[in-house]
C-alpha cells in the first residue's frame, strides 16, 4: 500500500463548548480525489483549515507525506504549504491586487520571481481555466462569481501543488457553470496528478469529481466507500443527505 | 455579559465580582495586546522588508492624510492664539501670542492632533481594512500562500505610521504656527514682520524634537491597534464595523495616555 500524501488521526476539536471535530479518521493517497459530503456547519471547513495548520487540533495528529505535522511552524510549515494547494469556500482572492498578482502572489512572494516572468505564468495559468489575458489587469470585484472561483483555482494549481483542497467549489453558482468548474478541476487535478480533498454538498459535484467519498457527521467520518457505490452505501445518514429528505436519522440545521 | 455576576441570592448584581471579572478580563486583552504588538515590532526591525508594501502603506497613511492634519492644524492654532490673547489681555500679557503658540503647537497640540486625527482617520481604516481581509480568509490564503501576515501586512502599515507620523506632524506644526499667526495678523492687529521674529526667536530644536518623538509613539499606536483589532474580527459587518470601532477609541485613548506620559518624562528629563 502506498504511503497517504495526507492523514488525520483521531483530530478533535472544539470551540468552548461547541465540539466541531469529535476524532476525524480520514486519509488520502497520492493522486486520488477524495470528496467529503456533511451537512452545513457540520466542521468541513474546520477539518480542513486543521489539515492545512491553519488552526491547531485540540488532540490528535495530522500527518503529510508519513511526517507529523501537527505542530510545525516556520520553515517545515512553509515548506509544507508550498507543496499545497487550497480553493477557500469564499475564493479569498486579494482584492487590493489585480487577477495576475493574485494567481502568481506566491511566486511574486514566497519564490521572489521577477515580475514579467510571474505574469507571463499566470496567464498562461490563467488560460488553463479558459479565462482571456484581459482580464489579468482586473481587480477580483470586477469579475463574476464564476470568474473569481476559476482564478481561485489558477492561483491554487500555478505551483503544481502535490494537494489540493476544494472548499465548496460550486456553491452559488448556476448549474452549468457549476459543471464547467467541476470539468475544470477534474481536467486540471489529472494534468498535475495531484491529490485533492474536495468539500461539497452538491451531490452532482460529487459524483463527478470522487474516487473515493466520505461522509463527515458529528464531528467523525461515518462512511467511506468508491463514488459509484454512493447510492447503495447501506447507511442510512449517507442515504438520506444524497437523496436529500429532511426526513431522516439526520435533523435538519434550522 | 454573563449572569453569573448575578449573586445566588436574589438576582441583585454583586458589584465586587463585577469589578473584579472586568479587571481580569482587561489584565488578559493587555497581555494579548503586548504579545500582540511584540510580534509586529519584531516582524517590522528585522529583514527582509516589503518594500513595496511600505511604500503603498505610507502614501495612503502618510500622504492622504495630509489634508485632515493640516485643516486641524490651522484651526487648532487659530483657537489657540484667539484663547491666549483673551486670557493674556486681562493682565496684560497679550504680546506673548507668538510664543505660547508656537510653544504650545510644537510640543503639545502639533503632535496630539495629529495622533489623534490619524487614530480616527488611520486607525479605523486599518481595522476595516484587515477585518474584512480576516472574514473573507484572505487572511487564511496569505498563510496557505506561504506569506507571514506579520510581515505581509502589519509590519509595512507599522513602519509606515511610524515613519510618515512624525513628517506630518512636522506640517502640523508649520500650519499651527501659521494659523495662530493668521488670526493674530488679521483679527487680533499684531505686527506680522514682529509675530514672526517673535516666534522664530522662541522656537527651539528641543520643542520640535519632542513633538517629534511623541509621533513615532504616536504611529506605533495608531498602527498596531488597527492591526490588532481588525485580525480579531468577527465574522460579518457587524464584526468589521465593532472592530473599526474599537480600534479607534482604543488607540484615541492610547495616545492621550502616551502623550501625558511622554510630557511627564520630557520634563523630568530636561528636553
Ligand atoms: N474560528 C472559529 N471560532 C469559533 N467557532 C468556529 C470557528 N470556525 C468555525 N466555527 C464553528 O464550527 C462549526 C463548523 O463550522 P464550519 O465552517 O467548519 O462548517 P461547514 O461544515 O464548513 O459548513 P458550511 O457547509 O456551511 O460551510 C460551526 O458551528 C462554526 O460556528
Ligand atoms: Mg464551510
Amino acid at each position: 500500500m502506498t504511503q497517504p500524501i495526507l492523514e488525520l488521526k483521531d483530530v478533535k476539536k472544539s470551540f468552548g463548548s461547541n465540539h466541531v471535530l469529535r476524532g476525524v479518521n480520514i486519509d488520502v493517497s497520492p493522486g486520488q480525489s477524495l470528496v467529503i459530503l456533511g451537512g452545513s456547519g457540520s466542521g468541513k471547513s474546520v477539518m480542513l483549515k486543521n489539515a492545512l495548520g491553519l488552526m491547531t487540533p485540540d488532540s490528535g495528529k495530522i500527518f503529510f507525506d508519513g511526517d507529523d505535522v501537527t505542530h510545525e511552524q516556520g520553515k517545515e510549515r512553509e515548506a509544507m504549504r508550498a507543496r499545497m494547494g487550497m480553493l477557500f469556500q469564499s475564493g479569498a482572492l486579494f482584492d487590493s491586487l489585480p487577477v495576475w498578482e493574485n494567481v502568481a502572489f506566491r511566486l511574486l512572494n514566497a519564490e521572489k520571481m521577477k515580475r514579467a516572468e510571474a505574469k507571463e505564468r499566470a496567464i498562461d495559468t490563467l488560460k488553463k481555466v479558459r479565462l482571456g489575458a484581459s482580464i489579468a489587469d482586473l481587480y477580483p470585484a470586477e469579475l463574476s462569481g464564476g470568474m473569481q472561483k476559476r482564478v481561485a483555482l489558477a492561483r491554487a494549481i500555478i505551483t503544481k501543488p502535490e494537494l489540493i483542497f476544494f472548499d465548496e467549489p460550486t456553491t452559488g453558482l448556476d448549474p452549468i457553470t457549476a459543471d464547467a468548474i467541476n470539468d475544470l478541476i477534474i481536467e486540471q487535478v489529472k494534468a498535475l496528478g495531484a491529490a485533492s480533498i474536495s468539500i461539497t454538498h452538491d451531490m452532482a459535484s460529487a459524483r463527478k469529481i470522487a474516487d473515493e467519498i466520505a461522509m463527515l457527521f458529528e464531528g467523525e467520518i461515518i462512511w467511506r466507500g468508491p463514488a459509484d457505490i454512493i447510492d447503495n452505501s447501506g447507511n442510512d445518514y449517507v442515504d438520506q443527505f444524497v437523496h436529500g429528505r429532511a426526513e431522516g436519522p439526520i435533523q435538519p440545521a434550522i | 455579559m454573563s449572569d453569573a455576576s448575578t449573586s445566588k441570592s436574589g438576582g441583585i448584581p454583586n458589584p465586587l465580582a463585577w469589578i473584579g471579572r472586568a479587571a481580569l478580563s482587561l489584565f488578559a486583552e493587555v497581555g494579548r495586546l503586548g504579545i500582540y504588538a511584540g510580534q509586529v515590532i519584531g516582524a517590522a526591525l528585522t529583514p527582509p522588508w516589503n518594500l513595496a508594501q511600505l511604500w503603498k502603506q505610507m502614501i495612503a497613511i502618510g500622504f492622504y492624510s495630509l489634508p485632515v492634519v493640516g485643516l486641524s492644524a490651522v484651526f487648532i492654532g487659530a483657537a489657540l492664539a484667539l484663547n491666549i490673547y483673551t486670557g493674556g489681555n486681562r493682565f496684560g500679557a497679550e504680546q506673548f501670542v507668538p510664543n505660547i503658540v508656537v510653544l504650545g503647537i510644537t510640543r503639545e497640540l502639533g503632535a496630539t492632533i495629529t495622533g489623534l486625527m490619524l487614530a480616527g482617520r488611520v486607525t479605523a481604516g486599518i481595522a476595516a481594512e484587515i477585518g474584512a481581509m480576516k472574514v473573507t480568509e484572505q487572511i487564511d490564503a496569505l498563510k496557505t500562500l506561504s506569506a507571514n501576515p506579520f510581515r505581509y501586512l502589519y509590519a509595512p502599515r507599522f513602519l509606515a505610521a511610524c515613519l510618515t507620523l512624525p513628517m506630518l506632524v512636522l506640517v502640523a506644526d508649520i500650519i499651527g504656527v501659521m494659523g495662530g499667526w493668521l488670526v493674530s495678523v488679521f483679527a487680533l492687529d499684531f505686527d506680522s514682520t514682529t509675530y514672526i521674529r517673535n516666534t522664530m526667536d522662541f522656537l527651539t530644536m528641543d520643542d520640535v524634537l519632542v513633538g517629534l518623538i511623541k509621533a513615532v509613539v504616536f504611529g506605533a499606536v495608531i498602527a498596531i491597534m488597527g492591526c490588532y483589532q481588525g485580525s480579531k474580527s468577527k465574522a460579518g459587518a457587524t464584526g468589521v464595523g465593532r472592530a473599526a470601532t474599537l480600534s479607534m477609541v482604543g488607540a484615541a485613548v492610547l495616545v492621550l495616555a502616551a502623550n501625558y506620559m511622554m510630557s511627564t518624562l520630557f520634563v523630568n528629563i530636561g528636553l
